[in-house]
């Protein structure tokens, strides 16, 4: 076999790029440009297929095979597909309110099923495409087109979705957070089954800012903790915090005044889903 | 054995219908005798009339299920108008199947069951069996239940629920030896069915045995009728109910196409049994996918489609609601994809288990926006075989979805059908490019054929063919998104043309009788059996009238027009309100259409026909 010889430019398309200027898309777009070569397919066993919205037209991108298809069904297209050919690297492309609402149903069996796909689905609280209406991860109180005096939905939580669906794969990024997103694509590639990724996007014109407790590097260093297989639970600027199990309840203890060996240690392969659920519902 | 000598009197056809309560067992019944019958050369056509509930509450009239058959020593289309024999399980299957049955016909009739209980269920005022209702007919009065539980007493470890189970096959075996029919095919399907259950074989075939031997030691069977082998084309014939045939027809396209065969769908009546009959077929590389829902099953499709795979949906009408958004999408993509519709009583979830012929406008123009498809419409169960191979190669020529129509009656129902010699079906061309069709090595995944107008089919996995599908609008041969107006417009016309053009490659329409004449039946669908048997049956007795059945309903026959200008006025019987004569209006509008409309969830009778037939002419 005569070795792949890949570069970033053979996976952009001819297409201008019609996201909004400063749209976090942009940098997943460059990332999955940058780590595809990496993988050592050959580009034409690629295929994206995405639903509809913003997120959506990302195949149009991608010079590889990939379809636009319609609004939530990108799942089912993808099943198909790699039941008719399971040679082919398959990537579903989706949005919070593709994969989570109109699509919910697709995305929820699509993980139970656990076939090899990858799914990575751009969340940013709101419906872009459409001019901003409140989206099902949407906060409660979101003051959106549709819900001027704020929305009353409670928000879906697309890890602990993903872990009630039997997920076999799952991990949160941000687009902001270039050289991590990579990091979990390679993985998210790597892994047999249906992988899932939720990746922290911010629509600059709908919903600005919805993230930045997250990204901004003035506070996102007491929010975000890096997982790592068989590593305890820091974070913090000065990593001077750390996560520890109170009975069942996580909280948050000073590694001043705690011994690193007493913090939650990360196990990704723990089979049952509760370290991941619990991981789940921590919030900033 | 008695010695008794039984008459024997040879008759052409006879019409029988098993009813009872729907866990009577009474379709399993039904099937029995259609599959003996068609082992011993009968053409056989067959009804299975059951509710949409599994198990209704016993005894009443919502619960009654029916099988009726039709087997004859000549060629039938149609189930029977009429039973001439009923065999009815309790007093609600007598008073359910009561109406249909010929006058001076024949009923066997479980006594036992007669219950004041049973028969207050049914609505019975006073028994029919004894207060001379029934005077009119020829009553066989068995007491079934008694001994069925009679001869199975000895057979050990059986509930006496399980020697109940076994009086539909008493019934059974007493219907055999009256009409002279073998056990063994009904034995050989027992001792299969039950192979891990010997004392349940046992009990069967004691009971179906004990049927039989009542019939030849009894007085009043001592009639015996024979209905001799039809005159079939040679070959090696089976029964196939309409489902059965349309999996097959797929697969058989599928393997002339050198294709995998990719079925995903969703559970529906009446439908599924495509599901389940294709789920067996693995070793003919038969990939079958239950999605969760509709849409998936035709979302999945799609996904197989852009594959290279031979990908096909199956639903009935609400379901082909529920995918028309991704019809649409495979419209867009040109992509090959079958949809088979079983169509069933409607609207929305109307009557699942009982037929009708009103998806034809949904099918014709249930999408948004200009959204042509090529429809195929199946004349009888077998026929759904061949309807099946035509849509895949329809689909494949021009790379479009294809929508073809059934209905629960072709699907449920059964027919003899000759095993063909697949070597004598053509092989289905398919070429998927590997060389870039443009300028500069560029790959235009919309650049069409210049006769079909397909546009070529590149799979993923071909290297220097990459390209991207999606549903907005585009431009001609790139495919790139385009809201150019002249764009969409020539795209629009190119999809229109693709369709239209099929007219050409598609055979001619045909007409039954005369070319022309002052009377033309146009029927579509499962209506063919009950119009050709009315239509045979009038020009034998020296009426003009003429039938032309159209199979292919998108395009149109190009001789269609031609055909109806021959003709002073058209008769269009249907399963509908009127849907096909809304089409034939639209392109043939001068003609005076005479509408024959029925959405009664049963099908036509060939006596209905045949009395419009005759009522038009008679009016001159």
């Amino acid at each position: 076999m005569t070795e792949l010889k890949l570069t970033r430019k053979d996976f952009v398309s001819d297409q201008m790029v019609r996201w909004c200027p400063g749209c976090g898309d942009y940098a997943i777009l460059a990332q999955m440009q940058r780590i595809l070569p990496e993988l050592g397919i050959p580009k034409e066993d690629v295929v994206f297929i995405s639903g509809i919205g913003c997120s959506s037209r990302f195949p149009y991108y991608m010079d590889t095979y990939g379809i636009h298809s319609i609004h939530g069904r990108a799942p089912t297209l993808a099943s198909g597909l790699k039941l008719t050919n399971p040679n082919l690297q398959v990537w579903v492309i989706t949005g919070d309110g593709d994969g989570l609402s109109i699509g919910g149903n697709h995305l929820i069996h699509t993980l139970r099923r656990n076939i090899d796909l990858n799914i990575i689905l751009f969340n940013n609280r709101i419906y872009g495409l459409t001019k901003g209406q409140y989206s099902p991860t949407s906060l409660p109180g979101t003051k959106s087109k549709s819900s001027p005096m704020g929305s009353i939905d409670p928000a879906f939580n697309p890890i602990a979705v993903a872990i009630g669906s039997g997920a076999t794969f799952i991990a949160r990024t941000a687009a902001t957070d270039v050289k991590h997103m990579a990091e979990i694509f390679r993985r998210a590639a790597a892994h047999k089954g249906t992988s899932f990724i939720e990746v922290y996007q911010n629509c600059i014109i709908f919903n600005d800012g919805t993230w930045s407790f997250a990204t901004d590097p003035k506070t996102k260093h007491d929010h975000i903790i890096y997982l790592e297989d068989g590593k305890p639970l820091i974070f913090g600027k000065n990593k001077d915090k750390g996560i520890r199990l109170n009975g069942i309840t996580p909280e948050i203890v000073s590694l001043d005044e705690v011994d690193e060996s007493e913090l939650l240690v990360h196990q990704e392969s723990i089979e049952n889903g509760s370290l991941a659920y619990f991981l789940s519902q921590m919030h900033h | 054995m008695s010695d008794i000598k039984p008459i024997y009197k040879d008759v052409d056809s006879v019409v029988i219908r098993f009813a009872g309560d729907s866990g009577d067992g009474m379709q399993l019944t039904g099937t029995q005798f259609s599959s003996t019958s068609a082992v011993l050369g009968n053409d056989i056509s067959t009804f299975p009339d059951y509710p949409s509930e599994i198990r209704a509450p016993a005894g009443t009239l919502a619960g009654v299920s029916g099988f009726q058959v039709n087997f004859a020593s000549k060629d039938v289309l149609t189930p029977g108008d009429a039973p001439q024999v009923l065999v009815a399980m309790n007093p609600a299957a007598l008073k359910a199947a009561l109406p249909d049955l010929v006058s001076g016909g024949t009923i066997i009739v479980n006594t036992d069951s007669f219950t004041a209980s049973n028969l207050k269920k049914a609505g019975y005022t006073s028994n029919p069996l004894e207060d001379g209702s029934l005077d009119g007919y020829t009553v066989h009065r068995v007491p079934l239940t008694s001994m069925n539980r009679e001869a199975l007493k000895d057979i050990e470890g059986l509930t006496n629920k399980e020697i109940d189970r076994c009086q539909n096959f008493f019934a059974l075996g007493l219907t055999f030896w009256i009409y002279d029919r073998r056990l063994d095919t009904s034995i050989k399907w027992i001792e299969q069915k039950f192979a891990k259950k010997p004392q349940i074989v046992a009990a069967n075939k004691t009971a179906l045995h004990a049927g039989y031997h009542f019939g030849e030691n009894t007085e009043a069977f001592q009639v015996r009728y024979r209905i001799k082998r039809a005159h079939l084309e040679a070959g090696t014939y089976r029964r196939i109910t309409g489902n059965e045939a349309t999996a097959l027809g797929l697969l058989t396209a599928a393997q002339k196409a050198g294709k995998t065969l990719f079925y995903g769908t969703y559970p529906i009546t009446p439908a599924s049994d495509i599901l389940h009959f294709l789920s067996t077929y693995k070793n003919f590389d038969v990939r079958t996918f239950q999605a969760e829902d509709e849409i998936a099953g035709i979302g999945s499709t799609i996904g197989a489609a852009f594959g290279g795979a031979m990908a096909v949906t199956g639903t009935s009408g609400p379901g082909l609601a529920l995918k028309t958004e991704a019809a649409n999408l495979a419209l867009m993509l040109e992509l090959p994809i079958v949809i088979v519709n079983v169509q069933r009583g409607g609207p929305s979830t109307g009557m699942p288990t009982k037929t009708e012929q009103s998806d034809l406008l949904q099918a014709m123009y249930g999408r948004n926006g200009e959204s042509p498809i090529p429809i195929i419409a199946a004349q009888s169960s077998a026929d759904c075989y061949d309807a099946a191979i035509e849509a895949c190669r329809i689909a494949l020529r021009i790379m479009s979805p294809v929508i073809m129509l059934s209905d629960g009656y072709l699907g449920n129902g059964a027919e003899p059908w000759r095993i063909p010699d697949v070597d004598s079906i053509p092989p289905i061309k398919v070429t998927h490019p590997t060389e870039p069709n443009g300028e500069n090595g560029k790959f235009l995944p919309y650049k069409r054929d210049p006769e079909t107008m397909a546009r070529p089919w590149a799979i993923p996995g071909t290297p220097g063919l990459e390209h991207r599908l999606g549903g907005l609008g585009k431009q001609p041969e790139t495919g790139n998104v385009s809201y150019d107006p002249n764009d969409n417009q020539q795209m629009i016309n190119e999809r229109a043309e693709k369709v239209a053009r099929l007219a050409n490659w598609l055979p001619e329409q045909e007409v039954y009788g005369q070319e022309k004449g002052d009377l033309l039946v146009i029927s579509w669908g499962s209506t063919f059996g009950a119009t050709r048997s009315a239509v045979q049956a009038a020009i034998a007795d020296g009426t003009h009238v003429s039938h032309a059945h159209v199979r292919y309903i998108n395009p149109f026959p190009r001789n269609l027009g031609e055909i109806i200008g021959n003709f002073k006025r058209i008769l269009v019987p249907e399963m509908n309100m009127g849907q096909l004569v809304v089409l034939l209006r639209a392109h043939y509008g001068t003609h005076e259409f005479i509408q024959m409309n029925k959405v009664t969830g049963r099908p036509f009778t060939i006596k209905e026909i045949r009395e419009k037939i005759d009522s038009l002419l008679a009016q001159g």
